[in-house]
């Protein structure tokens, strides 16, 4: 299945400036093996978006539709055929 | 346009499909509509800033696109035997250059908008003009960047340089220190990290590894976080003995090895904690910065969360120098680059009141290696001025007479040209500034200036004065 995701302006240096972009998944897949499929495509994603842990960073929120992944699961979160995945700043800052 | 050609070597009828399609996105919208969002325009500024570099570094595999800085940037235009001025600020990046008589400044920044930069390094060796910066965004992690051309093009890895490994179960969360290998020694360079680890590399940066013998010491999991967090922030390399090297962690103390980095011992003997029942434990000092000159290393100098110290034999054990200071409390120490007896610190009230005492700004100075200390005040502020100068915010140049630097946190950039006997408020209006490094740049093969060790009090030309600062059309 194809997921696509929305890409922040901050990062689409590292995705030839593009966004959204589809990634190919195998169906039934979780957040995390999503975001895996996208790093492979796009490397200088990873480490901006999960720490080495493996852990989202802290000020970086990840949508699934329109659902914050914090509430539905985190990185386990199902991620359904056809659903929009948004990485976004949070608005934290200061 | 002009930006986009002329880095295009030659390629002046090419432009990049991406860059392409986001400037005709931006065309075709109403006049009106056009700069109706802010973020839009910025996102297809830095759209067009990433499809332009369509990089032929040879090395990109590794780095991740470069980024070349379009945000109206009036560069610095740097010549042989100028003196460079790093400032790094919670929000940014600023250059400062002069020719060698310090009188007038050029300003360029901010680089890196937003972002925190605590660390930054000019690396001259091996013929290199390289800068070293440490920026961390609040959401999008810390990295080490660099740029060989004072700025107009920066690395931007596309995975972190300087990561733990997995197994540690740890993440970076900021590179708090640079630190240039030994001059011998070129392709060296050290990064202090929180939480407080040591990370070294052996190819000019390329890579990076842990020093896992301090990582793994028995006394880390025991170290507390301070008020900036759990950092090492202070790495002072032994220029006689490669095999010796000192850090400093807040609130770990001192730690030396004798062996290349493969065992540490702490050396805290006689550096007292006011936060701890025992007053004088073997390791859990808050060290703010320690320093050493290289005509005498085996004599360092430090300043403590609470307390000035000096350590005659490698840090085996410290005296209290105290003598003649407002407060002992204080963040910045600076060596002087030809004096191993001067050492420069700004007191700060206390950890309550983490501010210049009495609303006076005011350098304090030792010659006589901590023996008494003198009030360094002409031309700063002796009045309101409730200042605070953190740790890495004071720096030196090689020249002779020294140039003396200090940021605050206020924003303000002062600078000495007499080795402190005077000062001149060379910049304000800054973010709250982190870090300051100077240093002269040499290029097509000039004479490396090496200090004139000992130069007690040099004689001075003709005294200038500093007559204005021009500031670039980027802020």
């Amino acid at each position: 299945m194809q997921v696509l995701f929305k890409i922040p302006g901050a990062l689409r240096e590292f995705t030839g400036n593009q966004s959204p972009v589809r990634v190919e998944v195998e169906a039934g897949s979780n957040l995390l093996q999503v975001l895996q499929a996208l790093f492979v495509v796009y490397p200088g994603l990873r480490d901006r978006v999960l720490t080495e842990t493996g852990e989202t960073r802290r000020h970086v929120n990840i949508f699934v539709a329109n659902e914050d992944v914090r509430y539905t699961g985190g990185l386990a979160t199902a991620i359904p055929a056809g659903t929009e995945v948004s990485i976004v700043p949070a608005i934290s800052g200061g | 346009m002009n930006t986009l050609r002329s880095y295009s070597r030659g390629d002046e009828n090419v432009l990049h499909r991406g860059a392409a399609e986001v400037i005709q996105r931006c065309l075709i919208k109403e006049p009106a509509g056009r700069y109706q969002r802010a973020s839009e325009v910025r996102a297809a500024l830095e759209a067009v800033q990433g499809a332009v570099l369509q990089s032929r570094h040879p090395s990109e595999e590794t780095r991740g696109p470069r980024t070349l800085v379009l945000r109206g940037m009036e560069h610095l235009s740097v010549k042989n035997g100028d003196v460079l001025l790093l400032v790094g600020t919670n929000k940014g990046a600023f250059f400062l250059r002069s020719s060698r008589d310090r009188s007038r400044w050029d300003v360029a920044g901010p680089y890196f908008h937003g972002q925190g930069i605590y660390a930054m390094a000019y690396d001259g060796r091996s013929d290199r003009h390289r800068l070293w910066v440490s920026a961390n965004n609040v959401m999008w992690g810390a990295f080490l960047r660099s740029s060989d051309d004072f700025g107009r093009i920066w690395t931007n890895p596309l995975e972190a340089s300087i990561r733990f490994p997995a197994e540690s179960g740890a993440s970076l969360r900021n590179i708090w220190q640079i630190c240039l290998g030994r001059d011998d020694e070129p392709e060296k360079l050290y990064c202090g990290v929180e939480p407080a680890a040591l990370f070294e590399s052996g190819n000019e940066g390329e890579s990076w590894s842990l020093v896992r013998g301090l990582y793994d010491h028995p006394h880390r999991p025991r170290w507390m976080p301070s008020n900036g967090g759990l950092t090492l922030h202070t790495i002072l390399p032994d220029p006689c003995n490669k095999d010796r090297m000192y850090v400093a962690v807040s609130a770990g103390g001192v730690y030396r090895t004798d062996d290349g980095g493969t065992t540490w011992q702490s050396r805290n003997n006689g550096v007292r904690v006011m936060f701890l029942p025992e007053k004088y434990p073997e390791f859990g000092q808050c060290v703010h910065k320690i320093v050493l000159h290289e005509s005498r290393p085996e004599r360092l100098f430090l300043q403590n969360h609470w307390g000035l110290y000096r350590s005659d034999n490698r840090g085996d054990s410290w005296q209290d120098i105290a003598r003649g200071v407002p407060s002992d409390f204080g963040f910045a120490m600076l060596m002087h680059p030809h004096d191993a007896d001067c050492v420069y610190i700004v007191p700060v009230e206390s950890d309550e009141f983490r501010c210049t005492p009495e609303g006076h700004l005011r350098v304090y100075r030792t010659r006589n290696a901590g023996g008494s200390w003198e009030a360094l005040d002409r031309g700063l502020p002796q009045r309101g001025a409730y200042e605070t100068v953190l740790r890495d915010a004071m720096s030196s140049d090689s020249l002779d007479p020294a140039g003396i630097y200090f940021g605050t946190r206020s924003g303000k950039v002062y600078g000495s040209r007499d080795e402190g006997k005077s000062w001149k408020k060379i910049v304000d209006g800054l973010p709250q500034i982190l870090c300051v490094k100077a240093a002269v740049v040499h290029m097509d093969g000039a004479p490396t200036t090496k200090p004139n060790l000992k130069s007690k009090i040099p004689k001075r030309g003709k005294t200038g004065r500093t007559k204005r600062v021009r500031r670039g059309k980027s802020s």
